[in-house]
């Protein structure tokens, strides 16, 4: 990743994870609000590779914790991960998939939420499972896939793809 | 063989992605640098959230919370007011779907509230009669030999000539006939028909009804009957003409007992306070007018005198 591309980048997350801190998860559609900062982290992570992914995951995190006074790390370690799961999938099996954007932000919505409600449990917050994991989940999933592409193409515009495509170099030809 | 390439791909000449060709060295080496730094980070993470979760209010942790909070707040504002605008469209639009859903919700809830303010209402009502009525069985004025029965209206005869009212109290509770029946302001009646769960009560504003009175300053005596042609209004009829009555004297119930015998109604229950009184050549008695305490029109619940002896036996 150039320097240029990494302060894209991080200008980007800044950004949106104070849109997300501030706006974003206060915007309730049927129910749910979406998670902005994570679609990003996803596109980052399946655009430019695991490492940035997980690094650009825990700065937005950091941000959303610190402006929204929460425990911190907490946003950081899910968005860490997800940035990371993300990356790892588009540096293997998703890489060059139409649906990869949508299937890695799918997944990682899910897992996200339910680690997200584990790491609250475990910290002794009140947590409501069914409230976490099926009145805004749903709402939330759906809205996440909905800016999937969206997200992926503005990132891609903004910071460029880890992955370019070349011309073939040589063509074997089998009989 | 490269799952990217095909015949068709040479033929057409697009472009395949390729997995960029590195040195086994330097695969390994990304890996291990991939794990450094996601195992760095998850460590962080973890060491911030102990550290946040660990340190008190007004701690260390939290004063680099506050301290980053404050930095970030120019940013974080900056973006709100950018994005305000359209997120007021946004709500904009978004309560014109709701509008029509709110509309019918907040009428659903004037509804309830109405109800709930009516009901209250009653409820205030009902809990100041109450406590009207401890105040009053518990008080000196109750007769000594009675104790009661409270018990709600249940309905009026439909006729507008009977001056009766069925109560929600009958035999099942001891009420018998001829129990008398009071409030807290005085005396209504008398029970003249009971079943198992409720009784009919004769109000003193029947043309039948009639009880043995007292002028509770001179101790004329006369009985309390209703005055024809009126609604509500009561007479001291039998008073004889140099008894002494005022205006503005009070009446209650003269109960007495001679050889065995008692009247129904106890001794000192109010009655009413006197309106007029008149004296004719043609009459040997004056003619007094009472107004009764109790509301006949509005009574809500009562109480029947029951005597201690038939509680005792039963």
């Amino acid at each position: 990743m150039t320097v240029a591309a990494g302060v894209r980048a991080s200008i980007l997350v800044f950004v949106v994870a104070l849109l997300q801190a501030g706006v974003v998860s206060s915007t309730f559609v049927f129910g749910g609000a979406p998670d902005l900062l994570l679609v990003v982290v996803v596109a980052l992570g399946l655009l430019r590779g695991s490492i940035p992914g997980a690094v650009f995951g825990f700065a937005g995190g950091l941000v959303v914790d610190l402006v929204t006074l929460d425990t911190l790390g907490v946003t950081s370690l899910v968005l860490t991960l997800a940035g990371f799961w993300a990356g790892r999938y588009g540096e293997t099996t998703g890489r060059g998939r139409q649906l990869a954007p949508a299937l890695a932000v799918g997944v990682i919505t899910v897992l996200a939420a339910i680690f997200g409600l584990v790491l609250h449990y475990m910290l002794g917050d009140a947590v409501v499972a069914h409230q976490a994991l099926v009145t805004t989940l749903i709402p939330e999933l759906l809205l996440n896939l909905l800016l999937a592409y969206p997200v992926f193409w503005l990132v891609r515009k903004v910071v460029g793809e880890r992955f370019v495509a070349k011309p073939a170099a040589e063509v074997e030809l089998v009989v | 063989m490269p799952r990217q390439r095909s015949a068709r791909s040479a033929a057409l000449g697009v472009t395949v992605r390729r997995m960029p060709t590195t040195p086994l060295s330097q695969r390994s080496a990304g890996a291990l640098r991939r794990r450094l730094v996601i195992g760095g980070l998850v460590l962080l993470a973890l060491v911030l959230i102990t550290l946040s979760f660990r340190s008190s209010q007004g701690g260390s942790m939290s004063g680099v919370q506050s301290a980053g909070a404050t930095v970030l707040r120019p940013f974080a504002v900056g973006v709100a007011r950018v994005v305000q605008p359209f997120r007021d469209a946004y709500d904009w639009t978004d309560s014109l779907f709701h509008a029509r859903s709110d509309a019918a919700r907040l009428r659903a809830e004037n509804q309830r509230l109405r109800q709930e303010a009516i009901q209250n209402q009653f409820a205030a009502r009902e809990n100041a009669f109450l406590r009207k009525q401890l105040h009053f069985v518990s008080g000196k004025t109750f007769p000594r030999d009675f104790t009661y029965v409270s018990a709600t209206l249940l309905g009026r005869p439909s006729a507008a000539f009977e001056q009766a009212i069925v109560i929600a109290a009958g035999s099942g509770s001891g009420v018998r006939v001829n129990d008398p029946v009071i409030t807290p302001d005085g005396l209504v009646g008398l029970v003249t028909r009971v079943t198992s769960g409720s009784a009919r009560v004769q109000l003193l504003t029947d043309p039948e009804a009639a009880a043995s009175a007292v002028d509770a300053r001179t101790r004329a005596t006369g009985i309390v009957r209703h005055a024809r042609g009126t609604r509500d209004t009561l007479v001291l009829d039998r008073v004889r003409k140099e008894d002494v009555v005022r205006q503005g004297d009070k009446v209650v119930t003269a109960g007495w007992s001679a050889n065995g015998l008692s009247s129904v109604y106890p001794k000192g229950i109010p009655i009413g306070e006197v309106t007029s009184v008149g004296n004719s050549d043609i009459n040997p008695f004056k003619q007094v007018q009472v107004d009764p305490y109790v509301d006949f029109g509005a009574l809500d619940a009562v109480l029947v005198l029951v005597p201690k002896s038939r509680t005792s036996s039963r």
